[in-house]
């Protein structure tokens, strides 16, 4: 390697859901990826989550799965409980240092079986739990961690040596040195830090820490989880009594003069309208309110989640509120506060206060900006460009996530994306040339084979071995049928095990392989790995949960869990008696992607697929390129949208890779994942291995408030063009918004809005001082750092008149001109304005191509006409078929930068499937037998992935076929099936009964049942 | 074979079997929970994992129910959450159907029951499982005359 040449790796820096989703994408695109993590566990602050907004997802649920496929990836390291020291060199050749904080526990010796933990006589505050729970002194911040290794800490250790004498695998070195460093060389840095949440202490009017029952937001998370402090349960601090009334103040340390944190922190309205939810179906008979001082459910689907809140479950939603003080009756320990109500002053009392505390920069944001010599931002996040939203100042270094500025997870999981595919395309003469690629020997064939099984049994130190007989299970299993040998091992999941299971495989010539010891879940992969390496298919392998769900759960039953853990092994042979080999077909991707929608979003993806090396067909309809962006004159970051736009559309143009196809539409999609086949309106034929949709939105064309009627009554883009034109000339000018949207037709915020009147209102203020500015609002959803031109808004005059739904503003005109109706909330005043200009703020309405392109792509909208990605939090730039991606307006409404960072997520998702030769297929998937199937097509119908395909195989002859490039496995579709002729594929029918056969073995005889 | 047990001694002998079919997202990352946390519950219960409960064949259950089983649980992910987008959705019609059946059948509603446990409820699985066993325990076994 000369000195210039680029580094094909990556260090992504934090471990929550924006950092090991960039880790995750350049790992699967061919890029060695280096995943720190400051603590002892990947996760983040979602791990803390007992639920997400706002589909009430069970967080751990979601995010347990990625943790482990990030854990376990072969291309990413992680370097957990670390801490960057230095940082050398530039953007495509960095040489960094890593500090690692040691466990004194040796990390390939320990199996995370936690019975150090359990002897440690230790105990602190688990940090974890928010101090609410305590911890042992050797400890794994949550069950689920990854990696699952312990850890001692050494302000908490007495050093008094139990854990040692305890812990069979030998892992515990007491005399380890304190920290290490590790240096490594990578071609880019991602930086995913994430937030601090700010300490609600701080904001002493609320007694938070002096008043037990006022509790943060997250502490209170921690209290909703099933598996935090209190077990789920809402209980009051003070006395343990479950509360009857829940106060939720917002805007702690955000929004706030008083503090440093004067921008909004976007989450916290919808994370404290899950709470009170989640808190009333807790507590039947709990009464909720939350104090707001604009609700911001800005977010695709939230303001239908706020409704529901509101009318199904009775949250009380009171605006306009920002909560002075909180003030303690000393003797019930209840917590009282004065608010407003309309025009009223009310005094309430309530059993329980949550602070809906806001976030502020990661400690180590500043460390962070003097060593990568990049810019923050007055507040000390990370300062990006509307345009560029991962790119930081400093070249070769992306960012993502809230350390870019507070966001909720989908974004910072898109933005994450984002950054991973500028990374790709950096560093993309480099891809795949310091990734491994495992051999393994070639399959032996079973052909006429009996099955031969290898039962290995686990005594997993003493955590099964204390409870459960082993050397009696092991006993048991060698009589069991097919079984031709058995083993007991101290720990089956160790290094010298895994060679002793494959040299088992040789010298017994066996053809399964059972292993009872913990779950699946976690170990599988391991296992199916070992037995591969002995040339055995991995699905040849089963396990029996002797631990998780027998030794540890019956530990003062020895005999009965004895008993249970024989009947697992029997099931388990039993299974692994029908196991055959299953094939993981290699499927070739052509390495081209189909790009529909040549506007801002559409436009960025091209170019970013095209500059990771692949070829791209962009298809717009319009003469020309540049979408709903023509029509944007200024922003609030005040960057000029035209002068983007043709910069942009002269660098897609002049693209060599960009295939440009204007006027023209999408007629017909055939394939699936890596291998699509596309005709054009004009008849071409493409052929491409995966889709983005960039589709757009359109503006609302009003219908209301004499739109289209009075001259003088126009939408917020012609206000934006005659400023931008010099052609505004006015006294006073009134904006009303939400016109089009959060009504019934259209019942969630436009989300753009809010900020569109204030960059238009600052403009016409800077401009034209003289000029009066009304905004006639329901709520002022200015989130994030735009919170700052809200209040410059306010400070420069513009008058903002809260209006409810269900009093409109109405609006009149005679020969005179406009008048404005408004009755406004706040002062509770009926006000009538003149404005010269009635300005419509017209919400963003789904393009009404998107149904025909729905159909045609086999993809999801939602009940308003925008697409709906495979999962709202985790996945939102994918469609639950793979291959199909999206990114933009066509998705929700949103921001510039917001926008372009969808497009670089999609492109960066879609690097992941163009950068493979091929895809390999998983192996559990389900298959038609021909001659049952009557073609009914009910498989098609159900399956939300597209896999089965009813086709005519002869006249008048149907039959389903599924793409196993598509199934997932799930297996719904076979239950469904009426001629049972769909197989599912390591969970057929036959191998779940002999199951249930072995299960009940010792139970009478099958009757007979009468009918 | 027939008659294996003498009703009398029903009360201190009588151990009853469950079958429990968990989804591999949800329920089973549940039960595992439960022993993570070290949660006792009775030693009564005998899961089969399988990738969704989508995937569970209401001849799954009557398969059990034929060979001595004394108790099925259908556990999936909640509404919602489901890693497949909606098989529970499919489960839970699946129940409906499967509850009325059996009753119809002469079981006892306590022998089956369609649950939600989240990967975060390791308490809620342990729960399940000891409710059933007590219901399980005052119910006895399934009475010859039940099977019509």
């Amino acid at each position: 390697m000369t000195e210039k040449e680029l580094v094909g790796a990556a260090l992504v820096l934090g471990g929550g859901p924006a950092g090991m989703q960039a880790a995750l994408d350049l790992a699967e695109s061919g890029y060695k990826v280096y995943l720190m993590e400051t603590t002892p566990s990947i996760g983040g602050t979602m791990a803390q989550l007992d639920k997400t907004f706002p589909t009430n997802d069970c967080s751990m649920c979601i995010l347990s799965p990625k943790l482990v496929a990030t854990g376990r990836h072969e291309n990413i390291t992680l370097l957990t409980n670390a801490e960057l020291k230095k940082v050398e060199g530039e953007a495509g050749r960095f040489q960094v240092t890593v500090t690692r904080h040691q466990r004194y526990i040796v990390e390939e010796k320990c199996t995370g079986c936690g019975v150090c933990a359990e002897h440690c006589p230790v105990e602190g505050a688990n940090s974890f739990d928010r101090d609410l729970a305590p911890a042992k002194a050797v400890y794994v911040p949550f069950p689920q961690a990854v990696p699952l290794v312990y850890t001692i800490d050494k302000g908490l250790c007495i050093g008094c040596g139990i854990c040692e004498k305890f812990c069979e695998a030998g892992a515990i070195e007491y005399s380890m040195d304190a920290e290490v460093d590790t240096p490594i060389e990578v071609g880019a840095i991602i930086l995913a830090p994430g937030y601090e949440v700010f300490d609600a202490g701080r904001k002493s009017v609320y007694g938070h820490g002096v008043y037990p029952n006022v509790v943060s937001n997250i502490e209170f998370e921690r209290m909703l989880s099933a598996s935090g402090p209190t077990e789920g349960h809402v209980i009051r601090p003070s006395d343990g009594d479950i509360p009857k009334k829940i106060a939720f103040i917002q805007c702690v340390g955000s929004r706030d003069a008083q503090t440093p944190n004067t921008y909004c922190s976007s989450y916290c309205c919808m994370a404290a309208l899950k709470q009170a939810v989640i808190a009333q179906e807790h507590v039947p008979g709990l009464k909720t309110t939350m104090f707001f001082m604009d609700t911001r459910a800005f977010g695709k689907e939230f303001e239908e989640y706020l409704l529901r809140a509101e009318n199904e479950y009775g949250v009380r939603v009171l605006r306009s509120n920002r909560i002075s003080k909180v003030q303690q009756d000393q003797k019930t320990g209840d917590l009282v506060l004065s608010y407003i109500d309309g025009a009223d002053i009310g005094e309430e009392s309530f059993d329980m206060v949550v602070l809906s505390a806001g976030a502020r920069p990661p400690e180590m944001a500043r460390q962070l900006a003097k060593m990568l010599g990049m810019k923050t931002n007055k507040f000390g996040f990370c300062e990006t460009d509307e345009l560029s939203p991962v790119d930081t100042s400093s070249p070769g270094v992306y960012v993502c996530g809230a350390f870019s500025g507070p966001k909720d997870i989908p974004d910072s999981v898109a933005q994450a994306s984002g950054a991973a595919g500028k990374v790709a395309a950096l560093l993309a003469d480099q891809r795949g040339k310091l990734v491994t690629k495992k051999e393994y020997p070639e399959e032996k064939s079973l052909e006429g084979e009996e099955p031969r099984i290898g039962v290995f049994v686990c005594h997993c130190g003493i955590n099964i071995g204390a409870v459960v007989n082993v050397p009696e299970v092991m006993k048991y299993a060698s009589g069991l049928p097919n079984v031709a040998y058995t083993e007991a091992n101290l720990y089956t999941c160790s290094q010298d095990t895994q060679k002793k299971i494959k040299e088992m495989i040789e010298e017994h010539n066996l053809n399964r392989v059972v292993v009872a010891s913990c779950t699946p879940r976690t170990h599988e992969p391991l296992f199916q790995n070992t037995v591969r390496e002995a040339g055995l298919n991995k699905y040849l392998f089963e396990m029996a949960n002797i631990r998780d769900q027998c030794s540890w759960v019956h530990r003062m039953q020895p005999e009965a869990a004895t008993k249970k853990a024989k009947d697992l092994v029997r099931m388990a042979v039993a299974k692994a008696s029908q196991l055959e080999p299953l094939p993981q077909p290699k499927i070739p991707v052509t390495p081209a992607a189909l790009v529909i929608g040549g506007g801002l979003s559409g436009m960025t993806a091209a170019l970013e697929v095209a500059r990771a090396g692949y070829d791209v067909h962009l298809v717009e309809k319009d003469k020309e390129l540049g979408g709903h962006l023509r029509t944007i004159y200024s922003t609030l970051a005040g960057v000029d949208p035209q002068e983007t736009l043709s910069d942009l559309k002269k660098q897609v143009l002049d693209h060599q890779k960009i295939d440009i196809h204007l006027e023209d539409t999408v007629e017909e999609v055939k394939g699936y994942i890596g291998n699509f086949e596309t005709t054009l309106k004009s008849g071409e034929k493409i052929e491409h291995g995966a889709i983005i949709v960039a589709t757009g939105a359109i503006e609302y064309e009003p219908t209301e408030y004499l739109y289209g009627e009075h001259p003088k009554v126009i939408r917020q883009t012609a206000l934006g063009g005659m400023l931008a034109k010099g052609e505004f000339d006015a006294g006073s000018v009134a904006i009303i918004q939400c016109v089009g949207s959060r009504n019934e037709e259209h019942p969630n915020c436009s989300r753009i809005c809010c900020s569109t009147a204030m960059t238009n209102a600052l403009r016409i203020k800077r401009e034209h001082p003289d000029t009066e500015v009304f905004v006639l609002f329901r709520d002022i959803r200015t989130y994030g750092f735009a919170e700052e031109n809200y209040n410059e808004a306010a400070r420069l005059g513009v008058r903002f008149l809260r209006y409810d739904p269900e009093a409109p503003p109405e609006v009149r005109a005679d020969g005179n001109g406009l008048e404005v109706h408004v009755d406004e909330k706040f002062i509770e005043e009926k006000l009538v304005l003149r404005p010269d200009y009635l300005v419509l703020n017209a919400a963003v309405h789904p393009n009404p191509d998107n149904k025909s392109i729905a159909q045609l792509l086999k993809i999801p909208q939602n009940k308003e006409g925008f697409f709906l990605e495979a999962h709202m939090k985790l996945r939102p730039v994918d469609f639950a078929t793979d291959g199909i991606f999206l990114c933009g307006l066509a998705h929700s409404p949103r921001l510039i930068d917001e926008s372009v960072s969808q497009a670089l997520a999609a492109a960066a998702r879609v690097n992941t499937v163009l950068s493979r030769p091929f895809i390999e297929a998983e192996g559990i998937v389900s298959v038609v037998d021909e001659d049952k199937c009557i073609g009914c097509g009910r498989c098609e119908e159900i399956c939300e992935y597209g896999a089965p395909v009813v086709e005519e195989v002869s006249p008048g002859v149907f039959k389903s076929r599924i793409n196993e490039a598509l199934c997932k496995g799930c297996g719904s579709c076979a239950v469904e099936c009426c001629t049972r002729a769909i197989r599912p594929k390591h969970f057929r029918s036959d191998q779940i009964i002999t199951m249930i056969e072995a299960a009940l073995a010792d139970k009478k005889p099958e009757q007979e049942v009468k009918t | 074979m027939e008659k294996e047990a003498d009703p009398g001694e029903e009360q201190s002998t009588y151990d009853p079997k469950i079958i429990a079919f968990c989804c591999n997202w949800c329920s089973y990352a549940g039960a595992d929970l439960a022993g993570t946390t070290r949660l006792q519950y009775p030693t009564n219960v005998r899961i089969i994992r399988v990738m969704c409960s989508g995937r569970v064949d209401p001849a799954f259950v009557l398969k059990a129910f034929a060979l001595g089983a004394d108790g099925v649980i259908v556990a999936g992910c909640h509404p919602s959450d489901c890693h497949y987008i909606n098989g529970n959705e499919k489960t839970a019609m699946r129940g409906t159907f499967l509850t009325e059946f059996l009753e119809e059948a002469g079981l006892e509603p306590q022998r089956f029951k369609v649950e939600w446990i989240a990967g975060s409820e390791g308490r809620k699985f342990a729960d399940v499982v000891k409710r059933m066993v007590d219901e399980l325990q005052v119910l006895g076994p399934i009475s010859e005359e039940g099977e019509q």
